[in-house]
């Protein structure tokens, strides 16, 4: 298990990230991204088993997909810190010949990224695909993946959840970021969903809750209960309780956040509040 | 005048040309995996299932999950296989092409059975005239429309060869299988039919078999066409029909297809650009389809053998 205080550190520079990023270009998303910091940090940094160098077909290790492309500051910023690509090209983000595309995509060749994602609700399915070949390669590592909870109103989530359980899919474990936001207000406003974890378990998953979607110490153990729950004949699912904006007072609990950049004074009281750990980029 | 003349071995349909290239493809390439969404028989799936059963996918009726999977299985290697209609494979799924296979640059190949009109009775819901239009426009996606049950066979052996994703559309109705039953497919390479001087005739699909029915009834009338099948739509061998129309002047393109988005428009292009040449197109008309035989629409809708006969006589008065 990774050293708790560098875990931390890497959170708080990786929020320090995200703000810079977004501020430079005046665009972006920082609320997602803030709210899943600890959980990217300790899934890079502890959870998955990870090869040095990046190879698309990621034989003999953990895979993850990221569904939700819009929170692409946090990817970026976490496949930086944990070597992907050197940590000075996150200057780069969302600029004219960048490999850091608004949305993360592997069009443009960036290690770490092995699918496209942006329009909503494909990561799921691309994920137990992913799965799958590695059933077939005898692989027996596991694929991750990322959705936002908005996300579950595209209906080919369904159509993969409902699959996954027929098929069995128990190598995958699916986390879902329950911070109750969507652009145009909380996911109760804009459309009710109900109860997301009665409805993963009428399709056949395990659920496990992490109600301290932002505690590392919450996270590490929710996780480590999902690996638990892998190659049973299920597929896992991870409701990960989070606070959209985590770590900046003004950003938190609101979709103001989603996708707007802070100006310069948000930025200073947000770099503030989050003091430089491993060194800016 | 002496006509290269072309034996139709026995109608068969194109679609059994596809299973009977996967059923090989099964044995000879084990990274080859197979998805269908509820249309086995249709898209004559059933002896790789058999044969395969691990390397098979039924996703049900759920094909946007189906394009999503299969874009997965690339990663580790895989070269998916999905089979639905035409409609399903392309309209109904355009966005998950484009982002999960196009943009993402995914060795998935999407195989489409059903295409155009002549499905025939189930009608304009399931009549996809558009689907060339929407792949052509995808970047990095190979377009291919074979036009026999031998060239479809070959197709679908080639392309799990070629590094890329790729759109396989073919038919239902039983149509001429002229083309050799051992033949090397080539993708982007045009298989020029028949030779002659007066018009260049460029079909793609089982409108080349029309095609050179037509070089016959033009034949008795002292007209010397010159017959290309374009198997591939893109990358178009657009060489072949700049050097043909050097020679004719003028060309009839003919697909079963909206004018708008297809074969033709993909001609036009090339010759305002390199060689502005008079055509004529043998295609629907910004149109839904509708009931009907394979033939009955055929004629209805202008896309056989006489219509080719016509459009030849009228582009060869505007040179």
């Amino acid at each position: 298990m990774a050293n708790t205080q560098h875990l931390t550190n890497l959170t708080t520079q990786v929020r320090r990230d995200i703000l810079r990023m977004v501020h430079k270009v005046n665009s972006g998303h920082p609320g997602g991204s803030l709210g899943c910091a600890e959980f990217f940090v300790t899934l890079y940094s502890d959870i998955m088993s990870r090869k040095e160098v990046f190879n698309m077909d990621g034989l003999g290790e953990d895979l993850f997909f990221l569904s939700n492309g819009h929170i692409s500051p946090v990817y970026y910023s976490v496949l930086a810190r944990t070597g992907y690509f050197p940590v000075d090209e996150l200057n780069t983000f969302r600029l004219l010949n960048s490999r850091l595309q608004g949305h993360p995509t592997t069009h443009e060749a960036l290690p770490g990224v092995r699918i496209a994602s942006g329009s909503l609700g494909q990561g799921m399915s691309v994920a137990l695909g992913a799965a799958q070949a590695k059933k077939l390669n005898n692989c027996k590592h596991l694929v991750y993946s990322l959705h936002g909870d908005g996300e579950l109103q595209e209906g080919q989530n369904w159509e993969a959840i409902m699959y996954a359980s027929g098929n069995k899919v128990d190598n995958i474990i699916a986390t879902i970021d329950l911070n109750g936001q969507q652009i145009d207000g909380s996911t109760d406003d804009v459309l009710p969903m109900g109860s997301i974890r009665s409805k993963f378990e009428a399709f056949g998953w395990v659920v496990i809750d992490i109600e301290e979607g932002n505690s590392i110490a919450a996270i590490q153990k929710g996780m480590a209960k999902a690996k638990a729950e892998t190659g049973k004949g299920k597929p896992v699912c991870v409701l990960l309780k989070t606070v959209m904006g985590n770590g900046v007072d003004f950003m938190m609990h609101t979709h103001a956040w989603h996708g707007k950049a802070p100006n310069d004074e948000q930025l200073a009281i947000g770099l503030a509040q989050n003091a430089e750990t491993l060194g800016d980029y | 005048m002496t006509m290269k003349t072309y034996t139709n071995t026995g109608d068969k349909d194109t679609r059994s040309g596809f299973g009977a290239g996967l059923t090989q493809l099964g044995q000879s390439n084990k990274n080859v995996v197979a998805l269908c969404a509820d249309l086995i028989g249709s898209l004559k799936m059933g002896d790789f299932k058999k044969n395969h059963p691990d390397r098979f996918y039924q996703v049900g009726i759920a094909e946007a999950n189906m394009i999503g999977l299969a874009a997965g299985m690339t990663i580790g290697g895989k070269i998916p296989f999905t089979g639905t209609f035409a409609n399903f494979s392309t309209g109904r799924v355009y966005d998950q092409i484009r982002q999960s296979v196009a943009y993402s640059g995914k060795n998935v190949k999407i195989c489409a059975s059903h295409a155009g009109l002549t499905l025939g009775e189930d009608g304009a819901t399931h009549q996809i005239l558009e689907d060339i239009g929407l792949m052509k426009m995808l970047p990095g996606m190979t377009v291919i429309n074979p036009c026999d049950y031998n060239q479809t066979k070959a197709a679908t052996i080639a392309i799990a060869d070629h590094q890329g994703p790729v759109y396989l559309r073919f038919g239902r109705p039983k149509v001429a299988n002229f083309t050799p039953e051992t033949q090397k497919f080539e993708i982007g390479k045009a298989l020029h039919l028949m030779s002659g001087t007066d018009v260049t005739i460029v079909a793609t699909g089982h409108l080349a078999w029309e095609a050179l029915e037509a070089a016959k009834s033009l034949s008795e009338k002292g007209i010397s066409s010159e017959i290309i099948n374009i198997h591939t739509i893109k990358p178009l061998d657009t060489k072949a029909i700049i050097d043909s129309v050097s020679k004719t002047k003028c060309i009839v393109t003919a697909e079963e297809h909206n004018h708008l988005g297809g074969l033709g428009e993909s001609v036009a292009r090339v010759l305002s650009q390199h060689l502005p040449t008079p055509q004529e197109f043998i295609a629907t008309n910004d149109t839904f389809g509708e009931s009907g035989t394979p033939a009955q629409l055929m004629d209805k809708y202008g896309l056989n053998a006489s219509a080719i006969v016509n459009a030849c006589e009228k582009v060869i008065k505007r040179k």
